[in-house]
């Protein structure tokens, strides 16, 4: 009884959060439409965000590209589909692969940040005081950060997509003997451009959760340092968790038949 | 005039305020003492609609704070108002002039950049510091420092209405003086009404025009500051005087 009872608390908390931060979203959006708009903060989260992520999302999509490469081909190798790799390797990467894991190394740059920067905005009052210098801190801070990342993930994410098929190219050529030209030519003849649109709307999801998370977190950020290190924790886990299960919603609406 | 009726405002169990009434007549200055924590920032907060009382009423001017809750109303009563944090609160993004001209920089007084620049800049010269600390950020000054920084941005967009959360906290005696007249200053000459907090009774003594005391959530005294020491009440009597025995606990 006791376990059903605590059982249920966790389940109008969770419940509870999901609506608060459903509401956060709304007020968000709301806020985007209405002026002012500040230009100056949206640049600056346009490049934290965007600009300085690429080295990390980058090397991520090598990496995974590269791997991607060598798993296809050992896999193919049982039923001699060898020749699959380009197209299954530019597939994966565009419409999985890149959105998703580029996405959750955003997550665990960006949401982290943005967590910790307004958290600790908060707990040293630096929110009240935007406040009585007439600013609303959802137009100030969240606006930008969460336009930002729905804008720059995208891009991240395409950028990504091109980083990890040249990852898989510079492995299958060197390592797995494939010809440069058919293997270039293989990868163009297959990956339709729904595949690589499919993973940039996908970004652009994730880019807003990522944001948003961050924002929320930081800004119900308990009092001191203690406070600010949990709205991070907190932010990082629920931005990656959102990520992967609007992935799955994401696929379902997009690809299943 | 600023008024409030019958303010409560509890933090879960921790009842702190449980009933304030205090009128601020305009253009005068109140010190508010008391003990630490007491509720005083907290009452400042509630004025500033950036704490909610569970009860009573918040008058400016015989409008209610409740009422400007939302929208342009709340950005246009805000603008009447400028506030010291206890923590100074400066923008950590920020350098120190454009914390100063932070309200100058954008909104309804927005003025050109160089302009605002130069109004920081004799801000800051006004609370004792130089035109060089303009281009640092507020995590390279010193504590005192970074409260001037706050003070001047306060002061930086001619507000009707200041609250100075101790605003001599952390400075030498020599700069306490200098921000005690600079706070007078902008009283009388500029007509502001002001709400200070402080625990230095020098400043007390400077600054004001009326002094209350908070205790136990309530104002436990009120008065003009010349009555201070003539009080009768045991309370002020031992707060203005330090004293380690009397009716209020050394342990709270
Ligand atoms: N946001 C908050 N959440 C919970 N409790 C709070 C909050 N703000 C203030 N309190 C509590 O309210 C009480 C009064 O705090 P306040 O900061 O107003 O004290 P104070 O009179 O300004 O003290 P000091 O002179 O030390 O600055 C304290 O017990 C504090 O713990
Ligand atoms: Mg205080």
């Amino acid at each position: 009884m006791k376990a059903l009872a605590a059982l249920g608390r966790l389940t109008l908390g969770a419940l509870a959060a999901v609506g608060r931060a459903g509401i956060f979203a709304f007020a968000t959006l709301g806020h985007l439409l209405r002026p002012p708009f500040y230009w100056r903060e949206f640049g600056v989260a346009l490049m934290q965000i965007g600009y300085f992520s690429l080295p990390v999302v980058g090397m991520t999509a090598f990496f995974t590209g590269g791997a991607l490469a060598l798993q296809i081909y050992a896999g193919g190798a049982r039923f001699n589909a060898e020749e699959v790799v380009p197209s299954i390797v530019a597939i994966g990467m565009a419409r999985e692969l890149g959105p998703v894991l580029g996405g959750l190394m955003v997550a665990a740059r960006v949401a982290s940040s943005i967590a910790a920067e307004i958290g600790t905005m908060k707990v040293t009052e630096q929110i009240d005081a935007l406040v009585t210098l007439s600013t609303h801190p959802m137009k100030y801070l969240t606006v930008p950060r969460v336009l930002a990342a729905t804008l720059a993930v995208p891009l991240l994410v395409g950028v990504g997509d091109a980083i990890g098929i040249m990852g898989g190219f510079i492995v299958g050529v060197n390592r797995l003997d494939f010809n440069a030209a058919a293997y270039l030519k293989n990868t163009a003849d297959y990956l339709q451009p729904w595949d690589v649109g499919s993973g940039m709307v996908k970004g652009a999801v994730f880019g807003f959760l990522v944001a948003l998370m961050g924002c929320y977190h930081g800004m119900n950020s308990g009092r001191g340092a203690q406070g600010v290190g949990r709205a991070t924790k907190a932010a990082v886990v629920a931005a990656s968790v959102l990520i992967l299960a609007a992935n799955y919603l994401l696929t379902e609406l997009f690809f299943s038949t | 005039m600023i008024t409030l009726t019958d303010v409560h405002k509890a933090f879960g169990a921790n009842r702190v305020l449980r009933g304030i009434n205090l009128t601020v007549p305009t253009g005068k200055s109140m010190v508010i003492i008391g003990g630490s924590g007491t509720g005083k920032s907290v009452l400042l907060k509630c004025v500033l609609g950036l704490v909610t009382p569970e009860q009573g009423r918040i008058e400016v001017d015989g409008e209610d704070v409740g009422h400007a809750r939302g929208g342009a109303d709340r950005d246009a009563f805000l603008a009447r108002f400028g506030m010291l944090f206890q923590g100074a609160a400066l923008f950590d993004s920020l350098t120190v002039w454009q914390n100063v001209a932070f309200r100058l920089l954008r909104g309804a007084q927005k003025l050109p950049r160089a302009e605002a620049r130069d109004i920081a800049i004799d801000k800051l010269r006004r609370v004792g510091l130089k035109p060089e600390v303009a281009d640092l950020f507020p995590a390279e000054l010193s504590g005192g420092m970074q409260k001037r920084v706050g003070l001047a941005r306060a002061i930086a967009a001619a507000p009707e209405i200041i609250f100075f959360d101790e605003p001599t906290t952390g400075l030498d005696p020599i700069m306490s003086g200098v921000i005690n007249e600079l706070i007078r200053e902008i009283v009388v000459e500029m007509g502001v009404t002001a709400m200070t907090i402080t625990h230095d009774m020098t400043s007390v003594r400077a600054i004001a025009d009326r002094v209350a005391m908070l205790h136990g959530g309530l104002i436990r005294w009120e008065g003009a500051v010349g009555d201070l020491d003539a009080s009768g009440d045991p309370y002020v009597d031992q707060f203005i005087h330090g004293r380690a025995e009397g009716p209020i606990e050394s342990v709270r």
